[in-house]
């Protein structure tokens, strides 16, 4: 069995930037697995502007934000296989893939980097009732025919989910010369970036529904009209609020979800709020040795943070290897062991209230860690002139006002290193009224 | 001039054209719409039943023990997924539990075999840990089993493909009439002529048993919805778990299917129209409630998709095989029902018989009990895995995640004797499509393979033929390329 020192599932901003960071560790023996055609995962289909502001101070579009990386990968010459589906790993860390032309293989990492990205819900997971019609896409499966392929799915299109990929394709239609009827959304507020709801919707007038959702779906073969409800406070539909839609295509933007299946194999603790691994301040999961960064982790709505969390797992990868820790042998110690210096005390445990949904990192495990610690947060409502704190203990080290927060725009705070000492057992982020 | 002409390419017709295989003569099949396995033989809980429900006497309690006893050496000739699991009907309240003992009484009069009442807590909940805590007995049927449906309609159809049976698609049958020696058939694609006249048509089949007979009878379609569940929760029972029937049917099972997912369903609903395969909002909720009454924690977040089938309920509440009295070579498949797909190899079998030997038809030496099938990359061992894309590099090619089905099972199913035409069809073959990003990932990967294997252009690749094309135009760019 061949054997590697980083192997990285996923040829995503994730996987490249993680690819990149171990690479200038020092790590040589890296290989980075890519089901697709090329490198650049979801980015080669998102051809519209926005990419970027943080990491290289200019606006780039999806590709171009991609090439920047996959340029590193190929002038630093990480090894990379395309067209190559990983189909099993294990908690040994051995992975299972296949391609054309070294068929069904299996090789061993001395570290795992899961970078997998994520998947659009379907409409099968919201059960919404009807027919079952040609006409009904996920928003990026529309994405990916628009823009990669040169196709396009309909002509007169009801948007359900307001998600930034259904945002962005409402815009990318109508400049196609499609009719967007509307946008329909079942919460109170949008899933979506505030930019995107300007720059996709406002500026082209179509309106955005809240508070709706999809209740018939017409058309034996093609679709021919949707009929979109209001729901009250228990998201059901009210009766009588009905109105029917004529249209031939229905875009599904209603969420992402991490593409765990291979992770899930692994035995590895999940988080059920993310659907992704619990991870500690380094990206490492609970088996030694594997690493996770990017969408598969929790859903971003940046590609910078992606590419930074990476980039930080990629070097927390290198690091693991450099130490040479060995493979766990077969039948030897329980591999569901967080990565942990020897000596060290029990992690400290990341604590969510008040409207918080969840933290990556969800713990903490050197103290102090050897840098400071960035934690990335969703919160669960809208909050207006609220605040932020983060305590340690009991002691409350930070407190920032924010005018708006929504459930659609990842939150991030840092813990100072030095705040964090033996001593230390809670770190709690939590929404705080004015 | 045809020997026979069967309308309807479901399991029934296909049935009835894999029995008539057997013989010589020539036989096509008509079907509206584009593949085989289009109506109910796509929408149903595929279970083989064991046979304990059907009043003794009547032709389901016949076909359906008839078509039990078949259906597993049947699917292993013809590489059909096929899994004897056993059913359990479970009831809450021993109070209710001469429910049971009806049921047995009613198995026993038709012969299933290894019929057992069970009444020991332990023993129930070792067979079936996830029962719910409710559960005081069961009636154990360790001869239920299910099926692949698409499958198994598939490959009886294939084999009567191969030993020369025409198929025509998208052909419509619109009136029938008797002539001399025969009946007339017009259709959306001209005129058929035929000595014998399979009627397998579905919900449909009394309209054309009533254009040929005096007797009329009448089908109601009464609706069947339901859920299924990502792969792998299968396992969360052994064991198909129904419980007890009421006069509407054998209400809401949960259910193992043939690959592993988990299928919660049907309702039944009474309903008009005979496309009216939509599902419900009332509908969705009734099999969510129900299910989670004789089995505890189903993991409703992995539902995958819903569906809905329809019931060809006929006001006799039974099956009609035959011939009518008042139309001699029109041969009845009407009202088929569950257990219409347990029964179908009987149904099939018997009517090729009935008819050969009407038409005097001579054995066909060629016939082969066996399909050579498909590769399933998936079902392979690493070693045949490995070997294959040695040999053809395109089963190297993941088009589906979700399912793992490979650019070389996907062409096998586009060149096949009964090749597919559809994303649909597709999947119905290969599983591509079926998964949990139900096609969201692969589908333009499908329309592109479909495309180029039957030389048409992308947009004309539609989702299950007829109007359902799944490309509406070309973008800005695409037009100037
Ligand atoms: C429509 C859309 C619009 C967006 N717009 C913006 C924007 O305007 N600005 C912005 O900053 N960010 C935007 N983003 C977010 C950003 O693109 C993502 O956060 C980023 O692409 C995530 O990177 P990733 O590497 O984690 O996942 P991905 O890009 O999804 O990459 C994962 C890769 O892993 C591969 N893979 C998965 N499983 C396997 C396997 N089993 N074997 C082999 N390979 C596998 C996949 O093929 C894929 O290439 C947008 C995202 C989308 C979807
Ligand atoms: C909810 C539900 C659950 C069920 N569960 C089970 C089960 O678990 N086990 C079991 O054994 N059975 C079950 N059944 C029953 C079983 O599915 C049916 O009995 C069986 O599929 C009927 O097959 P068929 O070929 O007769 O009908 P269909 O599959 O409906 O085929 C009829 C065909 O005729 C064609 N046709 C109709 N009109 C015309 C025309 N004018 N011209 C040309 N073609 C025409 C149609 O297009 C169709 O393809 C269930 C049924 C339902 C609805």
């Amino acid at each position: 069995m061949k054997t590697y020192d980083i192997v990285i599932v996923g040829g995503g901003p994730a996987g490249l930037a993680a690819a990149v960071a171990a690479k200038e560790q020092g790590i040589d023996k890296i290989l980075i697995l890519e089901r697709d055609a090329e490198l650049g995962g979801i980015l080669n289909q998102c051809i519209h502007n926005g990419f970027g502001l943080h990491t290289f101070q200019e606006e780039l579009t999806g590709p171009e934000y991609a090439g920047r990386f996959i340029d590193q990968v190929k002038e630093l010459g990480i090894p990379y296989l395309l067209h190559t589906m990983v189909l099993h790993i294990d908690h040994r860390k051995r992975v299972t893939y296949v391609n054309q032309q070294d068929g069904m293989c299996q090789i061993q990492a001395k570290s795992l980097i899961l970078a997998m990205g994520c998947r659009e819900r379907s409409r099968g997971a919201l059960n919404i009732p009807g027919y079952r019609p040609a006409g009904i896409f996920s928003a990026g499966t529309a994405q990916r025919l628009v823009n990669m392929e040169g196709y396009l799915p309909g002509k007169k299109v009801v948007i359900l989910g307001s998600g930034d990929i259904g945002l962005i394709m409402a815009r990318r239609m109508t400049l196609e010369g499609a009719q967007v009827e509307a946008v329909a959304e079942l919460m109170p507020y949008s899933g979506g970036l505030k930019r995107n709801i300007v720059q996709c919707l406002d500026d082209f007038q179509i309106p955005l529904l809240l508070s709706h959702t999809v209740v018939r779906i017409e058309g034996k073969e093609r679709l021919r009209s949707v009929t979109l409800a209001q729901v009250g406070q228990d998201r059901k539909p009210i009766p009588g609020t009905e109105r029917t839609y004529e249209c031939d295509t229905l875009l599904l933007s209603v969420g992402l979800v991490p593409e765990n299946e291979l992770s899930r194999e692994t035995g590895m603790k999940m988080n059920p709020v993310t659907a992704g691994p619990v991870v500690d301040e380094k990206l490492s999961t609970d088996i030694r040795g594997i690493f996770a960064c990017g969408n598969v982790l929790h859903v971003h709505d940046l590609v910078d943070y992606v590419s930074e969390e990476a980039g930080a797992a990629g070097k927390n990868a290198a690091e693991y290897v450099k130490r040479d820790h060995d493979q766990p042998e077969e039948g030897k110690t329980a591999p569901y062991e967080f990565e942990q210096e020897p000596g060290e005390s029990a992690p400290i445990e990341i604590v969510v209230r008040g409207g918080v949904r969840y933290t990556v990192p969800a713990l903490i495990h050197a103290r102090p860690p050897k840098e400071d610690v960035t934690i990335r947060f969703r919160v669960g409502n809208v909050y207006r002139n609220c605040y932020v704190a983060v305590y340690v203990d009991e002691e409350r080290i930070l407190r920032r006002k924010k005018q708006i927060m929504a459930p659609g725009e990842m939150e991030t705070v840092v813990v100072k290193k030095e705040l964090l000492t033996g001593q230390t057992q809670t770190v709690t982020v939590c929404i705080e009224e004015a | 001039m045809f020997d026979v002409i069967i309308i309807g390419a479901g399991v029934t017709g296909a049935a009835a054209a894999w029995g008539l295989a057997r013989f010589q003569g020539k036989v096509c099949v008509l079907e509206k719409a584009e593949d085989v396995c289009c109506g109910t033989s796509k929408a149903n809980s595929g279970i083989v039943h064991a046979g304990f429900d059907a009043i003794p006497g009547t032709r389901k309690a016949y076909y359906n023990i008839e078509g039990s006893r078949m259906m597993e050496q049947l699917c292993k000739n013809l590489k059909v997924p096929y899994q004897r699991c056993g059913a359990l009907v479970v009831c809450d309240d021993l109070n209710f539990s001469q429910g049971l003992e009806e049921l047995y009484q009613k198995g026993i009069a038709n012969g299933v075999e290894g019929l057992e009442i069970i009444t020991d807590q332990k023993r129930l909940r070792e067979l079936e840990p996830n029962i719910s805590p409710g559960a005081a007995a069961a009636l154990y049927a360790p001869t239920s089993a299910v099926v692949c449906p698409f499958e198994l309609n598939l490959a009886m159809a294939e084999q009567a493909k191969q030993q020369g049976t025409e198929f025509y698609f998208n052909t419509e049958v619109q009136e029938i009439e008797a002539m001399e020696g025969g009946y007339r058939l017009e259709t959306s694609r001209g005129r058929f002529e035929s000595r014998y006249v399979v009627n397998a048509a579905g919900v449909y089949a009394d309209y054309f048993h009533n254009m040929v007979s005096e007797k009329k009878i009448h089908i109601t379609p009464r609706k069947g919805e339901y859920c299924l569940l990502d792969k792998g929760t299968g396992s969360h029972v052994f064991h198909t778990i129904f419980a007890l029937p009421d006069k509407m049917g054998k209400g809401v099972l949960v259910t193992p299917t043939a690959h592993g997912n988990l299928l919660l369903g049907p309702t039944a609903t009474d309903i008009e129209n005979r496309e009216g395969v939509g599902t419900t909002a009332e509908g969705l909720e009734k099999v969510m409630a129900d299910s989670a009454h004789h089995v505890r924690d189903i993991p409703v977040r992995q539902v995958i998709t819903s569906f809905a089938g329809l019931r060809a309920h006929e006001d006799g509440d039974d099956f009609i095989i035959g011939e009518p009295k008042d139309a001699p070579g029109f041969y009845d498949c009407a009202g088929i029902e569950s257990p219409g797909l347990t029964s179908a190899p009987a149904i099939g079998k018997e009517a090729a018989e009935v008819i050969a030997k009407a038409l005097c038809l001579k054995e066909n030496p060629d016939f082969s009990e066996l399909r050579k099938g498909q590769v399933h990359l998936s079902e392979l061992t690493l070693e045949e895995q490995r070997e294959l894309i040695r040999k053809d590099p395109a089963y190297g090619n993941i088009i589906c995640r979700c399912e793992t089905i490979s650019e070389g099972e996907i062409r096998d199913a586009l060149r096949s004797p009964l090749g597919a035409k559809s994303l649909d069809g597709v999947k119905r073959r290969t599983r591509a499509g079926m998964g949990r990003c139900q096609g969201g990932f692969c589908s333009p990967r499908v329309m592109e393979l479909i495309a180029r294997e039957r030389g048409i252009s992308q947009e004309e690749v539609t989702k299950a033929g007829g109007n359902s094309k799944v490309i509406l135009a070309v973008t800005k760019e695409g037009t100037r390329e």
